[in-house]
């Protein structure tokens, strides 16, 4: 019981870690429909580029102002060059848009920042000490706090701001939003702009897990079904998601693992994933698409 | 979903085709094509453009064939295109291996038969779950498929890293080891399954295939049957894949493991279909050769121009953002790709010189 315990916090909090990057695609496709596959080489584009900043002497505040310049400057860029003429487009363009972007994005960091590990170190220890008979390391606690106070904000910054409200009737009809005066661009370069912001928190607390690396842009791939079973538009539901999928891999990988030789974390989330969709098409928390012939 | 593009065969230019050759004409272009790809190009190629080159064209535009049926022609996203690959080709391998006699092309059809099973299996929640939540469907494939063929050695004959290598390439008694004849072979594979192909999206089914993408409501209230449209999609696209698969590991590779089916090769095969045209057969091979000619041509004028000035590691990620800078541009500037330009081209020159 007691080992059960531990693999099932272990894994909720390693959830926690899947919904901070799942967080930077709900708030894309909330606003603008776009399914930003990017958004993972957006957290090893900060991620790389914080560490190349520290490394070369700047204080801690000061890379972060830096790279968070940077993240803004980027998401911005990225919504201006590549996504407003694409506006209109079928969701399917947009996907693929996006997926062009994540190649030039991995190639500039890797081209400006070079390809090698690094290591980041944060301050917070990620040593496992024992919090009523489960190990657990102030790292996750941090990971699992930042996580809550982000999805606390964003909730806040969409319900009850001026912003967040126009961010909220562009999501819905965007028609109806620019009819009542709604400045589209200034809503989706805010959005793009915190998802930005989103990233570069993931891709602090990624690298200081896994150490700042090509893989970071990986983890999109471990968001995706997170994402899914939270459903694309909820921002509670990437918190849910990701509870769901940490839990459920991490006792999957030990109780299920070994029958079938391990290693089944790659596609365990998947089948999960496709398991909740059969039962709720949307996800958990998303909106109900209407179908009109 | 893909609403917006139409195929060369439907309406798009009405009014151009009454006046460009008709189909028959062009029908027999393509077979003169395809005779001058079999019967001189062998006279005239080296080894290094058979190896390096046209194989590795070939068996990706067939690839790209039957992601284009999917993607293209029905409007079901994959990013498991490489696993339907891995699929066919370990298929293929322990058909040879295990049915003792079984001539070459009876166990690469039974292999592409595999990959359509598979493709079936995981396009079935395709009729629950639309739109990018399908993408979930096409994932668990890729990464399924390659964690089961690394961790079971039973697929590779008990290789511990999955590696397999090709048997000898025989059919009806003919040696097609050389690379002349690996060329020859996938040429006559890719040449007849491109025929039919084309057969195929000009049929009903190919008729239900495009109405399911434009509008999936209206084409079940006309009738189309939904459940066997997709199903039969699914199977074709992944049966294409399968071939395709099987002739990279054995006509292309010689050796090849799991891995070399990875999520990259999937990105790979969209990217061919993206750049050639979204539902447009010669799309597939158009964008095959540029995705196959493009590095070449980089490295190629990497090594006169910049020797020294830039790394080997360098110019892998300006490939990447080459690559990745091409996508963008050609969905907001051409979104149905190369092939719109040849088509274009093609009407300019049937109008020469009374253009208006």
């Amino acid at each position: 019981m007691q080992f059960f315990v531990e693999v099932l916090v272990g894994g909720l909090l390693a959830g926690l870690m899947y919904s901070l990057v799942a967080l930077g695609f709900v708030l894309i496709y909330k606003a603008s429909g776009v399914f930003n596959f990017a958004q993972g080489s957006l957290v090893l584009f900060a991620a790389l580029a914080f560490v190349t900043i520290l490394e070369h002497g700047a204080p801690f505040w000061l890379a972060f102002l830096a790279t968070l310049g940077l993240g803004l400057g980027l998401a911005i860029a990225i919504e201006r060059v590549a996504l407003r003429p694409l506006v209109n487009r079928p969701p399917m363009t947009l996907f693929m848009a996006t997926l062009g972007l994540s190649f030039v994005i991995e190639g500039l960091a890797q081209t400006l920042f070079g390809a090698q590990v690094h290591g980041l170190d944060l301050g917070i220890e990620d040593v496992p000490m024992n919090v009523l008979g489960v190990s657990l390391s102030k790292l996750d606690l941090f990971a699992a706090g930042t996580a809550g106070a982000l999805v606390w904000v964003l909730a806040i910054l969409f319900n009850r701001t001026r912003v967040g409200l126009s961010l909220r009737a562009v999501a819905d009809d965007p028609l109806a939003a620019l009819a009542i005066g709604v400045d589209l661009r200034r809503v989706w370069t805010v959005v793009w702009a915190v998802s930005g912001v989103v990233g570069l928190v993931a891709g602090l607390l990624w690298g200081a897990r896994l150490g700042v690396q090509f893989s970071l842009s990986l983890i999109v791939l471990k968001a995706l079904p997170v994402l899914i079973i939270g459903g694309l538009e909820s921002i509670p539901g990437t918190i849910v998601g990701g509870l769901i999928i940490g839990a459920t891999e991490k006792l999957a990988e030990v109780y299920l693992g070994p029958a079938v030789g391990g290693g089944i974390e790659n596609w365990f989330p998947y089948l999960l994933a496709l398991a909740f969709l059969l039962a709720k098409p949307n996800g958990l928390f998303g909106e109900a698409a209407v179908e009109r012939a | 979903m893909i609403g917006r593009l139409q195929p060369l065969t439907l309406g798009a230019n009405r009014a151009s085709r009454m006046l460009a050759p008709d189909s028959r004409v062009r029908a027999l272009s393509w077979l003169a094509l395809f005779a001058l790809a079999f019967f001189v190009v062998p006279l005239v190629g080296n080894d290094y453009l058979f190896s390096a080159v046209l194989i590795p064209f070939l068996v990706l535009s067939l690839a790209g064939l039957g992601l284009n049926i999917l993607t293209g022609y029905t409007g079901q996203l994959s990013l498991g295109s490489a696993a339907f690959m891995a699929v066919g080709a370990f298929a293929t391998y322990n058909f040879q291996l295990r049915v003792p006699g079984l001539p070459l092309l009876v166990s690469i059809t039974l292999g592409g038969v595999c990959a359509s099973l598979m493709g079936v299996l995981f396009g079935l929640p395709s009729l629950r779950i639309k739109g990018f939540y399908l993408i979930v469907s096409t994932l668990a494939a890729q990464f399924f498929v390659e964690w089961a063929l690394t961790k079971f050695s039973w697929f590779s004959h008990g290789s511990s890293s999955g590696v397999i290598t090709a048997p000898r390439l025989q059919v009806l008694g003919w040696d097609f080891g050389s690379p002349t004849g690996r060329y020859l072979l996938t040429l006559a594979i890719v040449g007849v399954l491109t025929g039919i192909a084309a057969n195929l999206v000009r049929s009903k089914t190919g008729r239900n295939w495009m109405a399911v993408r434009d509008r999936e409501v209206a084409a079940r209230v006309i009738g189309i049957p939904i459940l066997r449209t997709k199903m039969q999609a699914f199977a074709v696209s992944s049966f294409y894949c399968g071939v395709a698969g099987a002739l990279w590991a054995f006509a292309y590779l010689g050796t090849v493991e799991p891995h070399g089916f990875d999520l990259d090769r999937s990105f790979q095969i969209l990217f061919i279909v993206i750049i050639g045209g979204l539902g447009s057969l010669p799309g597939a091979f158009l964008g095959a050769a540029f995705i196959v000619l493009v590095p070449i041509l980089l490295d190629n004028l990497a090594a006169t121009f910049l020797v020294g000035i830039v790394e080997p590691g360098h110019l892998e990620n300006l490939q990447k953002i080459l690559f990745g800078s091409l996508i963008v541009f050609f969905l907001i500037k051409e979104p149905e790709g190369i092939a719109r330009w040849v088509q274009c081209a093609r009407q300019r020159i049937s109008l020469w010189p009374l253009e208006h």
